[in-house]
């Protein structure tokens, strides 16, 4: 399902962002000492040096939220995070009408975390999580645009994941790839133009076996050769059918920001949509795959390195688990 | 498509995909070894050959694909 935007008179635009990682940093030095690898194999399969975690063999101490609260290690990042997107903003938490927590690792089975964020926070409206796995982040960005379009003035998106918690720390196939953070921006209704210029949703539940982790604790089980083709070839479908309803040229995108899952896929799928790498947004070196929270991760950063400009175009997109995919273009209207 | 017609097409996905010389691509070649390709670069390549050829090749049946001689003899069962 696709769309784009039309003139309405009433647009959207971002006008604040912030993100947030846990303070333990896990080196491929160290993966050496959980199983038989290297910084060498790792870095060329996956482009990854290092990940933020929360959890894990690494911290010390139990991952538990507290019962009073519901406040984890999912929420702390959200927290933070969004906190951050507000000031950057200059709004009140209580002049938010809806926090979407984007996440695939919620801090309790019930209720969603969003609860604990948006309390502790002190959002003024509801609430509540969103799970489209690593396509999740983009999934929200369209859902936040929709319900600024029917009527809120702001929307806060957050997307924040505890992977660590989801990974089995022996599997020495895929446990290098998942790291933990935030990130966060607000959506807010402006007069005239609006943001968003293209997008495209799409999921293949009949793929659910590539990749998944069950509740006992397993851990991510994926089909890496199966998700990494099929992830290039999802995500460029869909970048191109977004690209196509903006009435956007590749060669105008001054930003791709893909969901962080492996250089090799980023590059791959710049390469196939005829997007250099230097306009590439990657954060994966240091954060490893966050899924909800990798594209925004990689927006705030090259936004805080000055790489987005009044007027850019933004490409935006995921694929995760499900499979899902989504992608969305977004003119920077500053 | 005659046999050799069919390898020079598989030659041409080969080169571009693993960034090689044409003539590193003989059937005896390893993709490991001598062409310097990992998991991943076989995958990207057999994704290239499936446009190319127009078929479906099942990620089971990558393995022990070691050489060229072997991907292509995949290539061409499907024909």
């Amino acid at each position: 399902m696709a769309g784009g935007s039309g003139p309405t008179g009433r647009g959207v635009t971002i006008s604040g962002w912030g993100a947030s990682l846990p303070e333990t940093v896990v080196t491929n030095a160290d993966l050496t000492t959980l199983f038989d690898t290297s910084d060498e194999w790792i870095v060329e399969r996956s482009g990854i040096r290092s990940r933020h975690v929360a959890t894990g063999p690494f911290v010390p101490g139990p991952d538990a939220h507290a019962d009073v609260d519901g406040v984890g290690t999912t929420a702390t990042l959200s927290i933070e995070a969004g906190r951050r997107a507000l000031a950057r903003a200059g709004v009140e938490p209580s002049e938010v009408g809806l926090l979407i927590l984007c996440t695939t690792s919620p801090d309790q089975a019930v209720p969603a975390t969003s609860a604990a964020v948006a309390a502790s926070l002190g959002i003024g409206g509801g609430a509540m999580d969103l799970n489209a796995a690593c396509a999740g982040f983009t999934y929200g960005m369209v859902a936040a645009h929709g319900m600024v379009t029917a009527g809120l003035d702001r929307v806060l998106l957050i997307g924040a994941e505890t992977l660590s918690r989801l990974t089995n720390w022996t599997d020495r196939t895929n446990a290098f790839l998942f790291g933990d953070g935030a990130g966060a921006l607000l959506f807010e209704a402006v007069g005239g133009d609006d943001g968003l210029l293209g997008w495209d949703l799409g999921v293949d539940g009949s793929l659910v076996s590539i990749l998944y982790a069950d509740h006992d604790g397993s851990g991510m089980v994926m089909k890496g050769k199966e998700v990494f083709r099929r992830a290039i070839r999802a995500t460029v479908e869909s970048a191109t059918a977004s690209l196509e309803r903006a009435k956007v040229d590749p060669a105008e995108v001054a930003l791709f920001v893909p969901h962080q899952a492996n250089w090799r896929i980023m590059s791959a799928v710049a390469e196939r949509l005829g997007i250099g790498e230097d306009r590439i947004a990657s954060v994966i070196e240091h954060t490893g795959n966050t899924s909800s929270a990798s594209i925004p991760l990689a927006l705030v950063e090259a936004l805080e390195a000055g790489r987005v400009h009044e007027g850019d175009v933004i490409l935006l997109a995921g694929f995760g688990a499900g499979m899902t995919w989504a992608s969305a273009v977004w003119r920077w209207l500053g | 498509m005659d046999n050799a017609e069919a390898f020079d097409k598989f030659k041409e996905c080969a080169v571009e995909v693993l960034q090689v010389a044409p003539e590193q691509v003989t059937p005896e070649a390893r993709f490991a070894d001598d062409l310097d390709a990992d998991s991943l670069d076989l995958v990207e390549l057999v994704m290239a050959l499936e446009e190319k050829f127009d078929i479906n090749v099942d990620e089971s049946e990558l393995e022990g694909v070691e050489t060229i001689a072997q991907a292509f003899d995949l290539v061409t069962s499907k024909l």
